[in-house]
């Protein structure tokens, strides 16, 4: 791996005091790498913009530190800091053109005007509105001001570039397109691109690696594979795509350990490395897509199920299905060939869980 | 919206219409055509005997061989009053912008409080206040002794009665009409603005030149005029704080309906200020009009 540009070390961050405090962060570690993509996932609260704004300089750290390249930042206010920041409201000056947005931070490193309009030329060449410059931020669309939020933040040439969950205002069309629009930017400029958000669409589809957050921690850090692969806990498989849990206890089974599920039935954990003890209580999950559907009776060691419900989505078809009338799976089957394999509402079934797509998860 | 037809949304506004035109149109008219009448040998004037003589003699005097001089006096006292009231003005700006700063930065509740105590001040008569300023500021007031007890003497002050004791009043009195401007554009100005400045590399005082100060310049502006008009026509306080030895343009009309029996003369002063009132905001309306067409 290359050199880490941001390190956070155990760092917490606690709003207000007493009884009312709040902690937003707690004891958060993370190593973020040179020219990465990085990605903050999370829910709302669960402390992904106070890391970014602790990394911006916005906010100070209640306890642990935050270096850049080696370098401890926390006593360094926000302008002596490498680090530029797109905002969720992209914060444009109102009373600024474009090119003078843009320039703002090169005036501040008082670089001459020549070269600065130069680099805003440059700027706005690369987010492709070389003809807005002499706009007014008001008069620019919600994705044109978005690029020009992006160029003004590049321009100065970071070492980080923070995005704020910067397109959530951004109709879907529009924040496809941006998507892609980050990502090249990202490339082509080599900058190192910290980046928050609520949408694992956005997280898997951009990031080099992504952070799931809850509750103030990092639950996993991983690429989108690994976090979509192999989850951790049950709440990043949960909020990351689609996915089932089975809860039961851990029991020995002759030669392997099997999941008792509450209906009677067991879910062989031969080859799943389960890292839990006997009698333990465990949630294993899987994802619908890795579920294997047959015929019933014709696989013993499968679990036996009734189709609940089945729903039609083109590409594939999405099976509820229910064991012992209490818990529920959701398979999704693709439809290949017009799929010979069409189970009906009512139908029993077989269902067989592939060891490597089993994951124990942590609650 | 066609609830209100022509007719009827006209009977909204009428009395609003008829107030003004009755209590404000009527008198100006009234004022104006007294300005170019004859004054009368014991006060008032001679209905009908038409002379331009009172906007005459605001720069001019007669001489025993009826030959016109040019007499700056008046002129003297409408510049003093446009010096001071701008002095006013900057000095409220001056102190005026920090405390609506202040107030702006608070979280929301003490705002509503502070801007509650800016407004205190209206509770008292502005007679009042200013006698008070008159205790404050005289040989031997408050501020004297103040002085004294910390080991600086000053031998009496002696700032009661100059343009400086005017000055000063003008300031307190007028102070709130800046500070609320000024703390209306700055409540709304957008805190992401500032911290995006921050994050671009400025430090507090670029911040503050280049972001809020030009953000906050349609309070700034406001607050200026609101200070500045009312500070040309200040009556009590010049009267109070400058003893009556410093005219300022009110004392001056004051007297001449007063003492000097001078109607027509007083009608044309007051004529002269409302005209280069109007001039000031016709040109500052032309300028900013101009820069809200390039804003936006």
């Amino acid at each position: 791996m290359s050199e880490v540009v941001i390190s956070a070390r155990s760092v917490s961050k606690r709003f207000g005091s007493g009884t009312h405090a709040v902690h937003a962060l707690d004891d958060v570690s993370v190593d973020i790498f040179q020219n990465e993509f990085f990605t903050m996932l999370g829910p709302s609260g669960c402390g992904k913009t106070t890391l970014l704004r602790l990394i911006g300089g916005f906010e100070q750290t209640t306890a642990g530190e935050i270096a850049l390249e080696g370098r401890v930042l926390n006593d360094l206010p926000p302008f002596k800091r490498p680090i530029n920041t797109v905002f969720q409201s992209y914060a444009l000056f109102p009373h600024l053109t474009v090119r003078q947005n843009i320039t703002f931070g090169l005036e501040m490193q008082n670089i001459s005007r020549h070269d600065a309009s130069k680099r805003a030329d440059e700027m706005l060449e690369l987010v492709r509105l070389s003809q807005f410059g002499d706009r007014q931020p008001s008069q620019l669309s919600g994705g044109q001001q978005q690029r020009i939020a992006l160029a003004r933040a590049l321009a100065p040439a970071p070492k980080v570039l923070l995005l704020d969950e910067p397109l959530s205002a951004l109709d879907l069309k529009l924040r496809k397109e941006m998507q892609i629009e980050l990502k090249r930017l990202q490339t082509e400029t080599g900058i190192t691109f910290v980046f928050v958000t609520h949408d694992q669409e956005e997280a898997l589809a951009m990031s080099d690696r992504i952070a799931v957050m809850k509750s103030g921690k990092i639950l996993q850090i991983g690429t989108p594979r690994d976090i979509y692969e192999t989850p951790t806990h049950r709440f990043v498989a949960d909020f990351i795509g689609d996915s089932n849990f089975l809860q039961g206890d851990i029991k020995q089974n002759g030669a392997h350990a099997v999941l008792a599920l509450p209906g009677g039935q067991n879910v062989s954990l031969a080859n799943v490395e389960t890292g839990i003890h006997l009698s333990q209580s465990a949630t294993i999950g899987i994802r619908p897509e890795r579920l294997i559907l047959h015929p019933a009776g014709t696989h013993n060691t499968a679990l036996r199920g009734k189709i609940a419900d089945v729903v039609y989505f083109g590409t594939d078809t999405t099976y509820h299905i229910t064991i012992d009338d209490q818990t529920a799976l959701l398979a999704r089957v693709q439809n290949r060939d017009g799929s010979t394999m069409a189970f009906a509402k009512g139908n029993n079934v077989d269902i067989t869980l592939p060891a490597g797509a089993i994951r124990v998860l942590v609650d | 919206m066609e609830i209100f037809t022509r007719h009827k949304r006209f009977w909204l506004i009428a009395p609003a219409v008829i107030y003004i035109g009755f209590f404000m149109g009527l008198p100006l008219v009234q004022m104006a055509y007294v300005s170019i009448l004859e004054r009368g040998v014991n006060g008032g004037v001679e209905w009908g005997n038409f002379s331009f003589d009172s906007y005459v003699s605001f720069i001019f005097e007669r001489d025993l061989m009826d030959n016109l001089m040019v007499n700056t006096d008046y002129l003297q006292i409408f510049l003093r009053s446009f010096g001071l009231s701008a002095l006013t003005t900057v000095l409220a700006l001056i102190l005026g912008f920090p405390t609506a700063f202040y107030i702006a930065m608070q979280p929301q509740k003490r705002r509503n409080m502070f801007i509650f105590l800016v407004t205190i001040p209206f509770w008292t008569n502005i007679l009042v206040r200013n006698y008070a300023w008159m205790l404050l500021l005289r040989n031997g007031g408050l501020i004297d002794h103040l002085l004294a007890s910390v080991g600086i003497q000053t031998g009496g002050l002696d700032i009661l009665y100059t343009p400086y004791a005017v000055s000063i009043g003008l300031t307190y009195t007028y102070l709130p009409f800046m500070v609320l401007p000024i703390y209306a554009s700055l409540e709304k100005l957008d805190h992401r603005l500032i911290e995006a400045a921050f994050d671009l590399g400025a430090n507090k005082r670029k911040a503050m030149t280049r972001i809020i100060l030009p953000l906050a310049a349609p309070g700034i502006v406001a607050g200026a005029i609101l200070v500045f008009i009312p500070c040309l026509g200040a009556y009590v306080t010049p009267e109070l704080l400058g003893g009556g030895k410093f005219m300022m343009i009110s004392n001056l009309i004051g007297s001449q309906f007063g003492a000097a029996r001078n109607w027509p003369f007083g009608s044309a002063l007051s004529f002269v200020l409302l005209a280069m009132v109007l001039l000031a905001m016709l040109v500052y309306s032309l300028k900013f009009k101009k820069m809200a067409e390039d804003a936006s």
